[in-house]
C-alpha cells in the first residue's frame, strides 16, 4: 500500500513553489564546506563564501550593542536589581529595559502576549513611525510578527482565495512573494523593473501588465514594491513614488510595500521615503488607500537576521477586514517577545544626549559607510568584467550584475540540464568557494542571465573575493568563447 | 472608486472560516472589561508566565549571556552568571553560525537538533535521527506545516479528536481541507474507543472524503487523558491499517499528574512493536518550550520529529521550511536546554531541579485542588486532569438556561461563560471552541493561577455557579442528551 504521506499525494501547492536563495546551489556548497573540513586543501579555495543571502551577523558583522544590552537585561530581569548590573551594563540599557519590562503585563518576558504584540512597544513603533513620517501612526495598525516574511504570507492568505487572485510583483523580485503566491494558490502577475534604467518602475508597464491579466480573466488584488529594492538595489524616486499610489488608489489594489531596507541607502542624492508618508503627503488618508508596510529588524545596520523580528503596519481597510487578520494572527498566538522588544528598540534607537548614543551612533555609522564602500567596489568589479554590466546597488544589501554568456556556455548549459545563469554559478563555485543566487531565482527578461551577490563580506575579505572572481570569469569566458 | 482588494467581501473564504476561540469572543470581552478597570483572571490560555509562574533561572542566564557575548569578556561577569551557564553560552553560541543574530540552517542549527536527538533516544530508548528533527517558531508553526504539506483540498480529512485544541480546527479549515472528528468518550475518562474511530472513517469514506491523518494530543487538550500503551498501540495499528500518518501532539509530555500512566511518546510505542509495523506507519511528532515546566510561551520555541516520512516529502517539508529562512535563535537554545539541562554535579542542578519540582509538584496539587473543587458545585462534573495544563468541567445547563441563551442570541455555553466573567472576572473558553457532544456543554479553564490564589477562585466560582443554577434550574434534574 502506497504510504499516507509520499511526494504524489503531497499538497500540489507546496511542490510548485521555488525559493532559490536557499536552494540547489546552497546544498552543493554545504557539501564542499563538508568536504574541505574533512580533508582541507582538496579544493581550489580556502573557505566557502556565502554572498547567497542577506545574513549580515554571519559574516561577521556585529550587532549594536546597546540593543543586545536591553535585550539580554529583558531575558534575565532577575540581575537588574543587583549592583553588579551596573558594572556591566550601559545606565541607559537597564533604564531602557525597565521601561519594556513595566509595559509587559507581570514582567513576563515569557508569556504569550496581544496577538498583535505587546502595546507599549507597538506604542514606540508608531512613535517611531511618526517621527520618521511626520504623519501619525496607530498602535492599533502594527502586527508584530516573527520578521516580515509571516506577515507577507499572512496578506497572502488574505488576499487569494484561488489561482484567479492575482498579485503584481516586480521581476526581478525576491522570491518569497512567488512562492508564497504559489503556496497559497494564487496567480503572480509580473511587471518588469527597466535595467536599462537603473531598474525604472514605470506605470506604463504596471497597466500593461493590470490589463492583461484583466483579459486573462485575473482579479488582480495587489500591488508589491520593494524599496529600496531586491535584489535590484535601486531606490524609488518620489514622484515615481506617487504616481505608484495614485496607480493603486485608481485600481483599487492593495499596496504592499516591503520596506524591510529603509535604513539601506548608499547614495547621496536619494533618501528613503516611505510609502505611507508619501500617500499622506499627497491627502490621501485611510478612506483612500489600502496599504500595509512591512519592516523587519533582520537588515539595516542592526543585521538581527536570527532573532525574527518584524511588523506590518495596515492602514486603510474596514474593521471586519481588520478582525479577520487579527483571528489569523491570534492561532500562532503572537511572535516572539525578545524580537517584539527589538522591533521597538530598532525604531525608537537611542537620541542625542543618552548615555549610549556616541557608542551606539559609531557603531552604526561604522557598518552603513563599510556597506556603501562595499556595495562600490563590488560595482565597480563586476563591471570591470568583459561582458558584464553591474547596476548600481543604491540601497539594500545586494548587486545583481547582467552576464552576456557565449553560446558556447548557453549550450553546455542545456548539455548539462541547468538554466544558463545556473550553470555559471556553479562554475563559480566550484572554482573559487563563493555563492551566489542564479538570476532565475528572482526572475529576468527572457534571454537575460544575471546572479545576486550579497555586499556582505567583510571589508577585508573584498580584495581576495574580486580577484578570484575576476581570475574565474576569465578563464570561463577563454573556455566558452565563441 | 474601484472596489477595493481587502473588502471583507473579496477576503479568501477559507480565512473567514477559520476559529480560534482561545482568542476569540470570551477573551475580546475580557480585555474590555479590563481596560475599564475590572479585575480579570486571565484562565484562557495555557500562558503559565502571565499567571506569576516565574521562569527558570538556568535558561534565563545562558541565553542572556549568548545575547549580549561582550559580557562573557568581562572579568567581572562571574559575579553575576555561574559558570556553568557561562560555560553553556560559549557551548551554543560556538554552534551558531555568527550568534543569535544570524539566519541558522532553516531545519534550526545542527547542534542543537542533535541535542534533541539525543534526549529523544534517552527518552524513548531509541536512537533518532537529527537529520529527521526540525526546529520552528513554536510547535503550532510546525503543525501547520505539515497540515499544510498534506492536505490537498477539501477531499482530504484529517482525523481529530473531539474535544480539541482549536489549532487543529483552525488550521484544517486554513488549508481548505476536512476535519473528520472521532470523539472522546467522557464517561471514560475521556477515553478513546477504536471502534468510534473506524465509524469516523467509515462515515467521511462514504462522503468521498480520502482520510490522510490522524491526530493524537497526548496528553489531551482540552481533556488532560493521558494515553495508556495499549490505547497507544491500538491506534498505532489503526493507522497502519486505514494507512494514515499519525500526528502526535506531545507538547504536555511533562504534565503528568498521575503515576498509572505516565507519559510514553508515540514513536517508543511504535518502534516497540517492532518490524514491518515500525518501519512503516508514519508519524510526526511535536514538541515545545512553552509547556511543561518551563512554559516559555514567549519564545517560540518547537520541534517536530519525523518518522518513516520518505526523503523527497522531507525535502519538501525543507524546502518550505527555507522560505521563512530560519526559527529564532533564542529559542533554539531554550531548546536544546529544556532537552539537555543541567545535571548532577553542576553548579546548577540543585536550583533547577528545585525550581522545576517545586513547579510540576504545584501544578499537580492545583490539579486537584480544581478538580475537587469543580466537582463540588451544584450541576457541574469534572473529570481528573490527569495531565496538561486544563480543566474541562461539564456544565449540566438547565433547559431555562439554554432558552435564556437562545433569547440573548448566545451558544449556551458561551452564555454561560460570560455571566461567569461578569461576575467574577474569571476568564474560560466555553466548550463549543474545542468541540462537544450535542447538547452537552463544558468549559476550560488553566490550572495556572497561583496555588495561594486557587480557594478564593474556586469559591468565587462555586458561588457565580450555585446562584446561576438556583436561577434557572426548575429542581425537576437536568436532562442530559
Amino acid at each position: 500500500m502506497a504510504p499516507p504521506v509520499s511526494r504524489d499525494t503531497l499538497n500540489p501547492k507546496v511542490l510548485q513553489c521555488e525559493y532559490a536563495v536557499r536552494g540547489e546551489i546552497v546544498t552543493i556548497a554545504q557539501r564542499l564546506q563538508d568536504e574541505l573540513k574533512a580533508k582541507p586543501g582538496s579544493q581550489p579555495f580556502d573557505e566557502i563564501l556565502y554572498c547567497n543571502i542577506g545574513n549580515p551577523q554571519s559574516l561577521s558583522q556585529q550587532p549594536i550593542t546597546f540593543f543586545r544590552e536591553v535585550l539580554a537585561l529583558c531575558d534575565h530581569p532577575a540581575i537588574l536589581d543587583k549592583s553588579e548590573t551596573q558594572g556591566l551594563f550601559s545606565a541607559d540599557a537597564i533604564q531602557r529595559a525597565w521601561q519594556i519590562l513595566d509595559q509587559i503585563p507581570g514582567r513576563a518576558t515569557g508569556a504569550y502576549s496581544h496577538s498583535q504584540g505587546i502595546k507599549g512597544l507597538r506604542d514606540a513603533i508608531a512613535a517611531g513611525i511618526e517621527a520618521r513620517d511626520g504623519f501619525p501612526a496607530n498602535p492599533n495598525d502594527i502586527f508584530l510578527t516573527d520578521g516580515a516574511s509571516p506577515a507577507v504570507h499572512m496578506m497572502m492568505q488574505l488576499l487569494i482565495s484561488s489561482e484567479k487572485d492575482g498579485i503584481l510583483c516586480p521581476i526581478p523580485q525576491y522570491p518569497l512573494y512567488s512562492a508564497s503566491i504559489a503556496l497559497h494558490g494564487g496567480s503572480l502577475v509580473p511587471y518588469y523593473l527597466d535595467e536599462a534604467t537603473g531598474w525604472g518602475l514605470e506605470i506604463s508597464e504596471l497597466k500593461k501588465q493590470l490589463e492583461d491579466a484583466k483579459s486573462k480573466g485575473i482579479t488582480v488584488r495587489a500591488l508589491v514594491v520593494i524599496n529600496p529594492g531586491n535584489p535590484t538595489g535601486q531606490v524609488l524616486a518620489e514622484d515615481n513614488q506617487r504616481a505608484i499610489v495614485e496607480f493603486c488608489k485608481q485600481e483599487g489594489l492593495v499596496l504592499l510595500a516591503d520596506e524591510v531596507y529603509q535604513e539601506n541607502v548608499y547614495v547621496p542624492q536619494k533618501k528613503f521615503h516611505s510609502f505611507k508618508k508619501i500617500s499622506r503627503s499627497m491627502g490621501y488618508g485611510e478612506e483612500d488607500i489600502c496599504l500595509v508596510s512591512f519592516q523587519s529588524v533582520s537588515k539595516g545596520y542592526y543585521g538581527e537576521c536570527g532573532k525574527r523580528g518584524g511588523y506590518m503596519e495596515v492602514t486603510g481597510f474596514s474593521p471586519e477586514v481588520r478582525e479577520q487578520i487579527y483571528k489569523v494572527a491570534s492561532v500562532n498566538l503572537c511572535s516572539n517577545i525578545s524580537g517584539q522588544i527589538l522591533a521597538s528598540l530598532v525604531m525608537s534607537p537611542p537620541k542625542v544626549g543618552d548615555e549610549s548614543y556616541e557608542s551606539y551612533s559609531a557603531e552604526k555609522n561604522r557598518i552603513l559607510s563599510s556597506l556603501a564602500r562595499r556595495a562600490k567596489t563590488l560595482e565597480d568589479a563586476f563591471n570591470s568584467l568583459e561582458g558584464v554590466t553591474c547596476n548600481k546597488a543604491e540601497g539594500a544589501m545586494y548587486l545583481f550584475p547582467r552576464i552576456r554568456l557565449p553560446q558556447k556556455a548557453i549550450k553546455a548549459a542545456e548539455a548539462a540540464k541547468k538554466a544558463p545563469d545556473a550553470f555559471y554559478c556553479q562554475r563559480l563555485l566550484n572554482a573559487t568557494g563563493v555563492v551566489v543566487v542564479p538570476g532565475s531565482g528572482f526572475g529576468q527578461v527572457p534571454g537575460t542571465w544575471h546572479f545576486r551577490c550579497t555586499i556582505l563580506p567583510q571589508e577585508d575579505k573584498i580584495p581576495a573575493i574580486v580577484s578570484r572572481l575576476t581570475e574565474f570569469h576569465k578563464s570561463f569566458m577563454a573556455e566558452f568563447h565563441d | 472608486m474601484a472596489p477595493k482588494a481587502l473588502d471583507y467581501e473579496s477576503l479568501n473564504e477559507n480565512v473567514k472560516k477559520v476559529q480560534y476561540a482561545v482568542r476569540g469572543e470570551l477573551y475580546l470581552r475580557a480585555s474590555e472589561l479590563q481596560k475599564e478597570g475590572k479585575k480579570i483572571i486571565f484562565t484562557n490560555v495555557g500562558n503559565p508566565h502571565a499567571l506569576g509562574q516565574k521562569p527558570l533561572t538556568f535558561p534565563r542566564q545562558v541565553v542572556a549571556l549568548c545575547q549580549a557575548p561582550f559580557l562573557l569578556d568581562d572579568p567581572n561577569v562571574g559575579l553575576l552568571f555561574p559558570a556553568d551557564a557561562i560555560a553553556r553560552a560559549k557551548h551554543y553560541l560556538s554552534m551558531t553560525s555568527g550568534g543569535l543574530g544570524a539566519y541558522s540552517d532553516s531545519r534550526g542549527i545542527p547542534g542543537i537538533r542533535k541535542e534533541v536527538a539525543e534526549f529523544i533516544g534517552r527518552r524513548d530508548e531509541y536512537p533518532s535521527d537529527p537529520e529527521l528533527i526540525f526546529l520552528t517558531d513554536g510547535a503550532s508553526k510546525g503543525v501547520m506545516q505539515i497540515l499544510n504539506t498534506i492536505i490537498r483540498g477539501e477531499g482530504d480529512g484529517v482525523l481529530v479528536p473531539v474535544p480539541q485544541y482549536p489549532l487543529y480546527s483552525a488550521a484544517i479549515s486554513l488549508f481548505g481541507g476536512s476535519l473528520v472528528p472521532y470523539y472522546l468518550e467522557e464517561t471514560a475518562n475521556w477515553g478513546l474507543d477504536v471502534n468510534d474511530l473506524r465509524h469516523a472513517v467509515f462515515q467521511a469514506r462514504s462522503k468521498g472524503i480520502t482520510v490522510r491523518a490522524m491526530v493524537i494530543i497526548n496528553p489531551g487538550n482540552p481533556t488532560g487523558q493521558c494515553l495508556s500503551e495499549a490505547n497507544l498501540r491500538e491506534i498505532l495499528h489503526f493507522c497502519y491499517q486505514e494507512n494514515l500518518v499519525l500526528l502526535g501532539d506531545e507538547v504536555y509530555q511533562q504534565n503528568i499528574y498521575q503515576d498509572e500512566r505516565p507519559f510514553i511518546s508515540a514513536r517508543k510505542v511504535l518502534m516497540d512493536m517492532g518490524p514491518p509495523i515500525s518501519k512503516e506507519i508514519q508519524l510526526v511528532s511535536f514538541h515545545t518550550v512553552s509547556k511543561g515546566y518551563w512554559g516559555e510561551c514567549g519564545q517560540r520555541g518547537g520541534y517536530f520529529e519525523m518518522t518513516n516520512i520518505p526523503p523527497q516529502t522531507v525535502d519538501e517539508i525543507y524546502k518550505v521550511a527555507s522560505i521563512s529562512l530560519s526559527p529564532n535563535v533564542p529559542a533554539q537554545i531554550f531548546m536544546a536546554l529544556m532537552v539537555n539541562p543541567p545535571k548532577p554535579g553542576d553548579i546548577s542542578y540543585e536550583q533547577y531541579i528545585r525550581e522545576s519540582k517545586g513547579i510540576l509538584e504545584s501544578l499537580r496539587r492545583r490539579a486537584r485542588i480544581m478538580t475537587d473543587g469543580f466537582n463540588s458545585c451544584r450541576n457541574v462534573v469534572c473529570n481528573f486532569t490527569e495531565g496538561a495544563m486544563y480543566s474541562f468541567p461539564q456544565i449540566r445547563l438547565p433547559p431555562k438556561a439554554i432558552d435564556a441563551a437562545k433569547k440573548a442570541g448566545k451558544v449556551p455555553d458561551v452564555f454561560y461563560c460570560l455571566k461567569l466573567l461578569e461576575a467574577t472576572g474569571i476568564s474560560t473558553v466555553p466548550g463549543s471552541g474545542f468541540g462537544q457532544k450535542e447538547g452537552v456543554f463544558h468549559l476550560r479553564t488553566t490550572i495556572l493561577p497561583a496555588e495561594e490564589d486557587m480557594p478564593a477562585i474556586m469559591a468565587s466560582f462555586k458561588k457565580f455557579n450555585d446562584e446561576f443554577m438556583d436561577e434557572y434550574d426548575d429542581h425537576r434534574g437536568y436532562s442530559r442528551m
